[in-house]
């Protein structure tokens, strides 16, 4: 093509796009200053991106494998098998009366999800340092997106759990529709922590080190093999600082029907929660500056 | 509406050398560097307290440097502004900035329109998604709505050529297809204001010249366009007006050519010789390493002006660290419009078809006198291997001079002080003879 051709190409589209254009806005660069300023109206703005982002993201991680989207129930799957055998078998660990696969699979499925989001949107800034590196867009996107992308993975391993509780003849109750309720808190677990393990991750490597080694423990600290019931009761409201026993409570209460998580331990986790995303997101914000020239 | 597009007031840019040197820090360096000054501190508390503080302040001062300094200026909308410097002046800085990819120590910058940064091509590109995928992926990080991106679509693949393959991995493309996309994604981004990086201009020739074309239509538009680059002749060629900046601070602003032959004729650029003095930096393939480029008198002076009557002699320094192969080694030649003037190859008899072997060279080439035209040159080496044909050194645009006219009447120009065309100004041998004496003179 010739230079011609192309300068045509490029006059043509532009008659095509000036009644489109948006009103010109200006637009001022300058150090910021409010500790507090998120920029919630550019995340907004670049909305589209991180729709673009989070398909990104679950496009590619199927492509070229032989069975495709069924690894996403292969997983929880297996685990469950896992567990049945060694703890709910072999350590006869107890499930509070109710049948193991349902009991660990509706414990694992939330867990997945989490500790999915938890590696990647550690891992998401310096994943994409290319982008980091020559293009501005709200790097909050990056973290938010892989937080949010798994999400996919877990709704659809969700039929494999729900298939298992029809097995096991255990009813549904109105109960399920405040599963996204929970699945959110789960969300925002995985968003706080991020936010640090992110931004912190571009700066010092050992973070990807560190983190499936915390994912590891933390799941212990986590009432999946095992039930809450098994926490001495003095020490639950520690115990319960731990968001995702809040999160997992909720999901045994709502499709087990197991007794409602403490009010207690669900607002003490919010509160903490909420805390922790505040402190988060200024923290983000503030070492997002340096991201192009350390990452 | 002002018809000021963009407006920069004050800007700085501070970096910590530390942060810049490391790139990857571990939190062990980071505890035990933070050990340390906490003991250094603590040693500091026996001292009087003055001079704890002036240690202290004279200590942030070395660990800092200004990559950008209160740099000042208004861009009209509409306007081309080309960005020179030295490496390390301060214009990937200033670019960073207006891209908003870093945020400034100091100082603002106003822009009023939409921005588009094209630092580089195909950022976000994802080997495993097909062609159409990465179109979407890369408009939309580059700001694009996924609307624009849809009616574009086949402008774009259009442009790309790259019909056949839309829905083929990207992985399977040539590299010249992935190049070829990547850029008409970036050309059908539609803003007011572009901030391009010469990087852009990678690949092929043919490329280079596609990314230029289409800056020059940009600029046709009434857009207002930063281009930072290295590219002199581009500069010139496309920018109205140019920025020269030196160790971060504006030092020149005005038309393109006066601000590219300040920066030419400063020391800043003592642009008419190149000497790798470490061999660990020199430019290398894996036979050859590029030692010195330059252009001198007959009597060995390096000097960036010729008089248009006196040869320039055009010199390569290399050193071949592998014996047996056969060379080829070449100059190219530019003008500031980027026409070339020639191609030539060394053809010194001694070496021809004969391998060589392991020391250091020196290839000299003559530009005879009264050949080049007035105005300011390019000077490009290559080295090449021969059998199998691999490219060893391949130095762009990395020596210029220029040519100059004294008018003292015995040059191509004669006694003639007008403009004369062309790239080059042989001193032809004319003759004009009176033939006959005798003519029919017509009465009018």
């Amino acid at each position: 093509m010739g230079l011609g051709d192309m300068r045509q190409a490029i006059g043509a589209h532009a008659q095509a796009k000036e009644s489109i254009n948006p009103p010109r806005r200006k637009l001022i660069i300058e150090r910021r200053r409010n500790l507090f300023d998120i920029g919630w109206s550019a995340l907004w703005e670049y909305r589209e991106l991180g729709y673009i982002l989070v398909w990104r993201d679950i496009t590619v991680r199927y492509k070229q494998t032989a069975i495709g989207v069924a690894w996403v129930l292969l997983q929880p799957l297996m685990m469950m098998l896992i567990f049945t055998v060694v703890f709910g078998k072999m350590a006869k660990m107890p499930s509070d009366g109710i049948w193991y696969p349902a009991f660990s699979m509706t414990g694992l499925l939330p867990w997945i999800y989490f500790s999915q989001a938890v590696s990647r949107a550690g891992e998401s800034v310096v994943a994409n340092a290319n982008m980091v590196r020559k293009i501005y867009f709200p790097r909050l996107w990056l973290p938010l997106a892989t937080v949010l992308s798994p999400l996919v993975d877990f709704a659809l391993a969700m039929i494999l759990l729900f298939g298992l509780l029809i097995y096991a003849g255990i009813p549904l109750t109105w109960k399920v529709v405040t599963l996204p309720a929970f699945i959110l808190l789960a969300m925002l677990t995985a968003l706080g922590l991020c936010l640090f393990t992110s931004a912190l991750h571009a700066k010092y490597r050992d973070v990807g080190h560190t983190i499936p080694f915390v994912i590891q423990i933390w799941m212990y600290l986590t009432p999946i093999v095992y039930p809450v019931s098994l926490v001495p009761e003095q020490w639950r409201w520690l115990y319960g600082l731990n968001p995702m026993v809040g999160v997992i409570e909720g999901f045994r209460w709502a499709l087990l029907g197991r007794a409602a998580p403490d009010p207690v331990v669900m607002v003490e986790s919010i509160v903490v929660l909420f805390a922790v995303i505040t402190a988060g997101l200024v923290y983000f914000r503030q070492m997002e500056r340096q991201f192009a020239d350390i990452v | 509406m002002s018809d000021i597009a963009v407006r920069i007031e004050g800007l700085s840019k501070q970096y910590r050398i530390g942060a810049r040197r490391k790139d990857h820090r571990t939190l062990r360096d980071h505890l035990v560097s933070s050990l340390k000054s906490l003991w250094s501190r603590n040693g500091h508390i026996a001292l009087p307290r003055k001079a704890g503080s002036g240690e202290s302040e004279r200590m942030a001062a070395s660990d800092t440097f200004w990559a950008l300094q209160d740099v000042s200026f208004e861009v009209k909308q509409g306007e081309t502004v080309g960005i020179i410097g030295r490496n390390g002046a301060g214009k990937s800085t200033l670019l960073k900035l207006l891209s908003r990819i870093t945020e400034p120590t100091r100082g603002r910058i106003e822009l009023d329109g939409r921005v588009a940064a094209l630092l580089e091509v195909g950022t976000g590109f994802h080997s495993e998604l097909t062609g159409r995928e990465n179109i979407y992926l890369n408009g939309t990080i580059l700001g694009m709505k996924r609307a624009d991106i849809t009616r574009e679509l086949d402008k774009i693949v259009a442009f790309a050529e790259v019909e056949q393959f839309l829905d083929t991995p990207v992985k399977r493309y040539s590299s010249g297809m992935t190049l070829r996309l990547a850029f008409a994604v970036a050309a059908h981004l539609n803003p007011e204001i572009l901030i391009i990086d010469e990087v852009l201009a990678v690949g092929d020739a043919s490329f280079q010249k596609k990314c230029l074309g289409k800056m020059e239509s940009v600029a046709n538009q009434g857009r207002t366009i930063f281009f930072v680059s290295h590219n002199l002749p581009a500069v010139t060629r496309l920018c109205g007006r140019a920025i020269l900046l030196d160790e971060g601070k504006l030092c020149h602003d005005g038309a393109s050519h006066t601000v590219v032959n300040a920066y030419l004729h400063s020391e800043l650029g003592t642009m008419s010789s190149r000497e790798w003095r470490d061999p660990l930096k020199a430019p290398r393939g894996e036979v050859v390493r590029l030692r010195a480029v330059r252009v001198r008198t007959k009597d060995e002076q390096v000097t960036d002006k010729f008089d248009i009557r006196k040869p320039v002699g055009l010199e390569m320094e290399y050193e071949v660290l592998k014996s047996g192969y056969k060379l080829m080694s070449s100059f190219e030649l530019h003008n500031e419009e980027s026409i070339c003037i020639f191609d030539s190859i060394d053809f010194d008899p001694v070496w021809r078809g004969r391998v060589r072997p392991v020391g250091r060279y020196r290839s000299t080439a003559w530009i005879p006198g009264n050949y080049l035209a007035e105005g300011t040159f390019f000077l490009s080496a290559f080295i090449e291997t021969l059998d199998p044909h691999v490219t060893q050194i391949r130095e762009l645009q990395i020596v210029a001079f220029s040519v100059v006219d004294t008018c003292e009447g015995d040059s191509a120009r004669g006694d003639f002080a007008g403009a004369l065309k062309g790239v080059v100004r042989p001193l032809l041998d004319w003759s004009t003879v009176l033939h006959t004496e005798s003519i029919q003179v017509e009465r009018g």
